[in-house]
């Protein structure tokens, strides 16, 4: 058994009793990364030399009313900024961005709540994907069966907790990218409300939909991992200033007269009978529990994946602009002038499918073309935002699968840009209208692939998520299971 | 809009500070032509009279005062880049 099957509330109670250390907690993650991480590939970086002096300075701490997450060895991805500890955002373009100068907001809370960080999280270029083959260093793996995909861009992120390779870890998602991995590796993972998370130090993607969020095993650490991160920061003006529920208080209260809404378009075609009949028998079980669910209908459901790719691309062609090979990152060796510097560097730096996305975004904002795509889409977004906002009228909670299908082999979908898209059409819809979204395990496929549930709710109403997520759980076993890696566990 | 083309790719390309190669102009100019008659599914709706968002939250423009603080010294600034002299960022010729 690990260390790391126990809960946090187990972990402080040992930590307390002096019955372990946190060098233990930290040396459970590097032995088990030795263990399993060539199989897995979830790490790009590791920071082992200050994690274990982190863990000595706190062993030697006098513990008493320790946070919660006090000595819990994280995961980070590699889009959010660390302090002097290398952040690549899977690209090569930052292969040598060994020195960031400053901390995000959320890994300085993080540092106030005193966890450790083991290592940086593979994912894809710039959170670019949905897959994790577009990191340009190597594809992190399923830890259920390494012959496929860990799904993306959060990929390492949650690979490396359903590999037990640490406790927890945080992912951001922009358009389904921590929820759809946390799917595909039978994890637990949230995106928050937007703006109820900073996204100060986190390298910007599509800043209107970007939210950091936390990876975790069971639903209540996800409560204690969220209740960290949250908060106002005036270094982040997209941050909402809001009052701050207990999360883990709002796992304590059962499920009985929760209104569930099913959209029908969530379990049409394109979504796998594996996946639906999973689904249908999560909404059994909350029925047994008391609650009600009915199906409703999100009519513009089918148009979010392209309303989002040029709403995406657009606001990932003016953040990219950035990487221009002057104040970090790589520049081109080949360049004479100017202009070619900028051209040069961006190219030898960038990946496919960024560069794809930063053409389409420029594309959709080029003179001409603007009103037809960029604000279409943006009035598109409307519609879709007011779709929830009547269905949210009448019920607590929207349940539908995270992802059309369980996870996809390795190299199956790389080639076709469309299909890659199709993936997100579940996930996408709640980043567009800005509202809570998580992705919890609720069985297995006959291949023996997780497959997750989402749980979406009202704007900052993620106490509803945790109390629908935890009822669940304990009624049933899927997050007790583990996969099997290298013969060990 | 009928099928983008390669010299549209390439003026794209342009103002994207990208240099691409006859071959990525091929396979770009056939995926960004897919995309983007896939997004013209949009236009299916009729949009004229919804207002678009740009923000989910209604949040009135930030502001802070306008006091100096402290934040990355000069030298720190200056680690990460890839050229540098006397204090500053230095880049090739921008006047040929």
């Amino acid at each position: 058994m690990s260390l790391f099957d126990h809960t946090l509330t187990e972990l402080q109670d040992k930590l307390h009793k002096k019955e372990i250390k946190v060098t233990d907690l930290v040396s459970e993650s590097y032995q088990r990364i030795q263990e399993v991480d060539e199989q897995v590939k979830a790490f790009l970086t590791l920071n082992e030399e200050k994690a274990y002096e982190k863990a000595k300075q706190l062993d030697e701490q006098k513990l008493n009313d320790q946070s919660i997450l006090f000595g819990i060895p994280i995961g980070i991805k590699d889009n959010i900024m660390t302090e002097g500890l290398r952040t690549t955002c899977g690209s090569q373009f930052l292969r040598n961005f060994e020195n960031p100068l400053y901390d995000a907001t959320v890994i300085k809370k993080l540092s106030k709540s005193n966890t450790v960080t083991i290592g940086k999280l593979n994912m894809d270029e710039f959170a670019m994907g949905s897959s994790n083959e577009n990191s340009s260093y190597f594809s992190t793996r399923n830890p259920w069966n390494t012959d496929y995909v860990p799904g993306g861009s959060s990929g390492g992120s949650a690979a490396a907790v359903a590999a037990g390779e640490v406790f927890f870890s945080i992912g951001s998602d922009t358009g389904g990218s921590i929820r759809q991995p946390a799917s595909f590796c039978g994890v637990v993972g949230l995106k928050p409300t937007y703006g109820f998370v900073s996204r100060f130090g986190l390298v910007a993607f599509a800043s209107s939909l970007d939210q950091i969020g936390p990876i975790t095993r069971t639903v209540e650490d996800n409560a204690h991992l969220l209740q960290a991160l949250v908060g106002h920061d005036e270094m982040d003006t997209t941050s909402a200033n809001v009052d701050i529920p207990n999360f883990a208080d709002a796992t304590k209260q059962d499920v009985k007269g929760l209104r569930i809404a099913v959209p029908q378009e969530y379990l049409q075609e394109g979504v796998s009978p594996e996946v639906k009949e999973a689904v249908l028998k999560a909404l059994k079980t909350y029925e047994d529990m008391g609650a009600t669910w009915e199906e409703v209908s999100l009519p513009h459901s089918r148009y979010a994946v392209a309303a989002y790719y040029l709403l995406a691309s657009s606001e990932a062609s003016a953040n990219l602009a950035r990487f221009d090979g002057v104040r970090y990152g790589v520049r081109s060796e080949k360049a004479e002038n100017m202009l070619d510097m900028f051209k040069l560097s961006r190219s030898e730096g960038f990946g496919d499918e960024v560069k794809r996305r930063i053409m389409l975004g420029t594309f959709a904002l080029s003179s001409g073309y603007y009103d037809a795509y960029y604000k279409k889409a943006q009035k598109v977004r409307t519609l879709i935002k007011q779709d929830f906002e009547k269905v949210f009228e009448n019920y607590d909670v929207i349940v539908g699968p995270t992802a059309p299908t369980t996870a996809f082999k390795v190299g199956e979908k790389i080639d076709d840009p469309l299909t890659m898209y199709a993936n997100d059409i579940l996930t996408i819809p709640v980043n567009l209208a800005g509202v809570p979204g998580m992705s919890i395990p609720c069985g297995f496929s006959s291949e023996g692939l997780p497959i997750g549930l989402q749980i979406i709710g009202k704007h900052f109403d993620e106490s509803t998520l945790y109390r629908a997520a935890y009822a669940f759980e304990q009624a049933t076993d899927h997050h007790k299971q583990k996969p099997v890696l290298g013969g060990v566990r | 809009m009928s099928q983008i083309t390669k010299d549209q790719v390439k003026h794209v390309a342009h103002l994207a500070r990208l240099a691409i190669s006859e071959d990525e102009t091929e396979k770009m100019t056939k995926h960004l032509g897919d995309i983007i008659k896939y997004a013209e599914l949009l236009n299916e709706l009729d949009t004229d009279h919804v207002e678009p968002t740009t923000h989910v939250l209604d949040l009135k423009n930030v502001m802070r005062k306008d006091e100096p603080k402290k934040w990355i010294d000069k030298e720190d600034a200056l680690q990460n880049a890839p050229d540098k002299q006397d204090g500053q960022f230095r880049v090739p010729s921008i006047l040929e």
